[in-house]
C-alpha cells in the first residue's frame, strides 16, 4: 500500500515537472519544430476541404496558410489534421493542435467553459432556408405547416425549433444523417424546405437537377460567426492569429493583392509603409519578421482574393460577399488598424 | 459386328427428363408445386431487377467524363467519380507525386499474402521474407531514408491506411488473443482474473466508444505537449478490441481438448509450453478455424470505423469525395465501388480459410 502511494505520488510529480517544462509558449514551440498544426473540417467544400490531389481547398485552409506565411514566411509549412465535431476542441486543448480552423461559430460558453479562444471572425455565416420556387413564398414567416429537412444534433435543428416556436408556426422536421442524403432527399420532394448554413445551403443547391429552380428565402435566422480558435492563456500567440486574419481584411481594403504587392511596397501611404513592413515596428511587436503582413499577401493573398477562389461567385458554391463585404462596401468585415 | 451394335441398342439409358440439364432443372428447381411457384417468382424478379441493373451500370453509364456530362444523362451509373477521384480515394493525403511508393508497398504486401497461401512455402525464409517486407513497406511509406522524401504519418490515407490498420491489427490481434485465451485458462490465480477482467471489460463495450476513447480522452491525460501518433491510438484500440474477440474463440477450441490430450502429453515428458505448441495448440487452432476468420472479417470491416475519428481511411476518402459540389449525390456508384473493395478483402479471406480447413483436416 505505501509503495502503491509512493509511486503515485512520483507519477504525479513527474506529470508536473513534464508540465512545468511545456509552458514555452505556443510561438516557440510551433518554430522549434518547423510547422503549424492547423485542426480542419475535411468534408466542407468552400472550407475546408482536399482536392482530388489531396491539397487542402477552403477559406479555412488558407487562413491556416496565412498563419504560416506570418510565422515563417512559408505558407506551406503547415500541417493539417481533420478533425469531428466532437473531436476539434479537445484536440486544441490537448495541444495535439495549434490552431482550430474548421468553421466554428464563436460562441460565449466555447470561450469561457471550454478555455478557448476564438480571434477576429473570417466568415459571418447564419442559417437560412432554401425553397422550390414552384412553392411560392416569399418569407420564412409563410412556412407554417411545412416539413423541413435537417441535419440531427447540430445547432441548426435547435435554431430551426426556436424559429418556428417564436413564431407560433407548426412544422415536421425530417431529420436527416448524412448531408449527401440530405439534398437528394429534398431534391426528391421529402420535404417542402431545407435549412442549414447559408454557405451549405449554396453547396446543396449548386447540385440540384435545376438550380434556379431553388430560392434562398431572406430571412437569416441564426448568427454563426465561424472564426480560427486558440488555446486560453497565450495571448501572444492569440495576437498572431487574431492579427493575421486582421492583416487579410486590411489588406482588402488597402487594395494590396498577392500581385501588386511588390510594387505596394514602393507605396508613399505611410500606413502602407507600416503594413508591409517598409516602415519596422509591427512585426517586432507580435514578436515575428517584419515582413510578416508582406509574406502573408504575396503568398496567400488578401481577404477577397481568398474569398473568391474559395467561396465566391465563381466556384461551385456561388456565394455572393454579403455580410462578408467590406464595411467600406456595406458589409461587416472591418479590421482594426495596424499601428 | 451387328451383334455388337445390337448390344449397344439393348443398354437402356435413363429417361432423357432425368439427365442433363433437364433433369438437374426438374430435380433441383421443379421438384414439387412449392419449388415451382418459388424457381418462377425469383426468375420474374431477376428478369425485373437484372438488365435495368445491367443497363444503368454498363450501357448508360459514364466512365470517364467530367460530372457535368454525367448530370446531362441521370438515368445511367456514373463511374466518373471513382476514375476522376482515383487516386485521391485509393491514396488519401499522400502527396501526389510520391504515390508511387505506398503502390509498391502494397504490391509488396499482395504478393506476399500471395505466396504464403500455399503451406508448402511455410518456412523460415518466408518469416526473413516477411520482416524484410515489412521493413521495406515501412521505408516506403514512411520515407526519411535511402534518399526517400519523408512523408509523416497525418498523410497517410485511403486503402493502404485500410490495408495498414487491417494487417497490422489482425496480425498483433491474434497471438495477443490466443494468450489471453491460455491466461483464462491458467491456474495462475492473478493471471487468470486479469485475463477475465480484460477480455470481458473490452468485449462489454463497442470499438467505437473505444476509438472515441483512444482519439479523444486520452490526450487529455497525457502531459502537455506530447502527443501519440493518431494512427497508432486507433492502430492499439483495434489490436485491443480484437484480441478479446478471439481470446473468447480460443478459449473454446482449448476446451474442446479431452483432458485425455494433457495427460497423455505429461505421460511422454512435454512440459506446459512444450504441451501446448506440440500437442494443444495445433488441435485447439485448427477446430477454431471458421469463427477466428468470421471475427477476423468483421474485423477487417471494423477497420472502417475509424472514419468517426476523422483517419482518412478508404471509406472516409470516398466520403469526403462525395461532400465535394461537383460529385454529390454520385453515393451509389462510390459506394459500389468501396463495397466491391470490402469483398473482395473478406471473400479471399473466407475463401482462404475453407481451403486451409480442407488441407488441415487431410494431413
Amino acid at each position: 500500500m505505501k509503495l502503491l502511494k509512493l509511486s503515485l505520488m512520483v507519477l504525479v510529480l513527474a506529470i508536473f515537472a513534464m508540465t512545468g517544462m511545456a509552458q514555452a509558449g505556443t510561438l516557440q514551440e510551433v518554430q522549434d519544430k518547423g510547422f503549424v498544426q492547423a485542426g480542419v473540417n475535411g468534408g466542407v467544400f468552400g472550407f475546408s476541404m482536399p482536392d482530388e490531389k489531396g491539397i487542402w481547398k477552403g477559406i479555412d485552409a488558407d487562413t491556416a496558410r496565412a498563419v504560416a506565411a506570418a510565422v515563417f514566411g512559408d505558407a506551406n509549412k503547415v500541417k493539417f489534421v481533420a478533425l469531428t465535431a466532437v473531436q476539434r476542441l479537445p484536440a486544441l486543448q490537448s495541444k495535439e493542435i495549434d490552431i482550430l480552423c474548421r468553421n466554428t461559430t464563436q460562441t460565449l460558453t466555447r470561450e469561457t467553459t471550454n478555455g478557448l479562444n476564438f480571434v477576429h471572425v473570417n466568415y459571418y455565416d447564419g442559417q437560412g432556408f432554401l425553397i422550390p420556387k414552384k412553392l411560392g413564398i416569399k418569407s420564412a414567416k409563410e412556412l407554417d405547416g411545412a416539413t423541413v429537412c435537417v441535419l440531427p444534433g447540430t445547432t441548426t435543428e435547435m435554431n430551426a425549433a426556436d424559429f418556428f416556436r417564436s413564431n407560433s408556426m407548426k412544422w415536421k422536421p425530417v431529420v436527416i444523417e448524412q448531408t449527401a442524403e440530405l439534398s437528394k432527399a429534398f431534391f426528391g420532394g421529402r420535404c417542402d424546405c431545407l435549412t442549414s448554413d447559408v454557405s451549405q445551403l449554396a453547396a446543396h443547391r449548386s447540385v440540384a437537377p435545376n438550380p434556379d429552380d431553388y430560392i434562398l428565402l431572406p430571412e437569416i435566422i441564426s448568427k454563426e460567426p465561424l472564426a480560427p480558435v486558440v488555446r486560453h492563456g497565450d495571448d501572444q500567440w492569440y495576437d498572431i492569429v487574431n492579427w493575421t486574419v486582421m492583416a487579410l481584411i486590411e489588406a482588402e481594403e488597402f487594395g494590396i493583392t498577392s500581385k501588386n504587392v511588390d510594387e505596394m511596397l514602393k507605396s508613399k501611404n505611410p500606413q502602407i509603409q507600416r503594413f508591409l513592413g517598409v516602415t519596422p515596428g509591427m512585426g517586432k511587436a507580435l514578436g515575428l519578421d517584419e515582413k510578416w503582413a508582406y509574406n502573408i499577401i504575396k503568398q496567400v493573398g488578401n481577404y477577397g482574393e481568398i474569398f473568391e477562389r474559395t467561396v465566391g461567385v465563381n466556384t461551385p458554391l456561388g456565394l455572393e460577399r454579403g455580410l462578408n463585404e467590406l464595411w467600406t462596401k456595406g458589409g461587416i468585415m472591418y479590421a482594426a488598424p495596424l499601428r | 459386328m451387328e451383334a455388337l451394335s445390337a448390344n449397344i441398342k439393348e443398354d437402356l439409358k435413363p429417361p432423357r427428363v432425368n439427365i442433363g440439364i433437364i433433369g438437374w432443372v426438374r430435380a433441383n428447381l421443379f421438384n414439387g408445386v412449392f419449388n415451382s411457384i418459388l424457381t418462377i417468382v425469383m426468375l420474374f424478379l431477376l428478369w425485373k431487377t437484372i438488365p435495368p441493373l445491367l443497363q444503368w451500370a454498363f450501357i448508360d453509364s459514364t466512365w470517364l467524363a467530367g460530372s457535368a456530362s454525367c448530370r446531362q444523362s441521370p438515368e445511367g451509373a456514373c463511374w466518373s467519380i471513382i476514375s476522376k477521384n482515383f487516386r485521391f480515394i485509393i491514396f488519401g493525403f499522400y502527396p501526389y507525386e510520391l504515390q508511387w511508393r505506398p503502390l509498391v508497398a502494397m504490391i509488396i504486401l499482395f504478393s506476399l499474402l500471395f505466396y504464403s497461401r500455399n503451406r508448402n512455402n511455410w518456412k523460415k525464409s518466408l518469416g526473413y521474407a516477411w520482416i524484410t517486407g515489412l521493413i521495406l513497406m515501412g521505408i516506403l511509406m514512411k520515407g526519411g531514408l535511402l534518399g526517400l522524401k519523408s512523408v509523416e504519418t497525418t498523410q497517410w490515407g485511403g486503402l493502404p491506411l485500410t490495408l495498414l490498420l487491417a494487417v497490422f491489427g489482425l496480425t498483433a490481434a491474434y497471438p495477443l488473443g490466443v494468450v489471453l485465451a491460455l491466461g483464462r485458462q491458467s491456474k495462475m490465480k492473478g493471471v487468470k482474473v486479469l485475463s477475465i477482467l480484460y477480455i470481458e471489460l473490452i468485449r462489454g463495450v463497442p470499438l467505437i466508444s473505444l476509438l472515441f476513447m483512444s482519439s479523444i480522452i486520452f490526450p487529455l491525460f497525457l502531459p502537455e505537449g506530447i502527443t501519440i501518433n493518431k494512427i497508432l491510438r486507433a492502430q492499439v484500440a483495434i489490436i485491443l478490441f480484437t484480441a478479446a474477440y478471439i481470446a473468447e474463440v480460443v478459449r473454446g477450441g482449448l476446451q474442446g481438448m479431452t483432458q485425455g490430450q494433457y495427460e497423455a502429453a505429461e505421460a511422454l515428458g512435454l512440459n506446459y509450453y512444450l504441451t501446448l505448441r506440440l500437442v494443444i495448440l495445433p488441435q485447439a487452432l485448427k477446430i477454431v478455424i471458421p469463427p477466428t476468420v468470421s471475427i477476423l472479417i468483421s474485423a477487417f470491416k471494423d477497420t472502417s470505423l475509424v472514419v468517426i475519428i476523422a483517419l482518412f481511411d478508404l471509406l472516409k476518402t470516398t466520403q469526403s469525395v462525395l461532400s465535394n459540389p461537383e460529385w454529390m449525390g454520385f453515393s451509389r456508384e462510390a459506394y459500389m465501388f468501396i463495397a466491391i473493395l470490402y469483398f473482395a478483402g473478406c471473400f479471399s479471406m473466407s475463401n482462404y480459410s475453407r481451403k486451409l480447413e480442407r488441407e488441415l483436416s487431410r494431413g
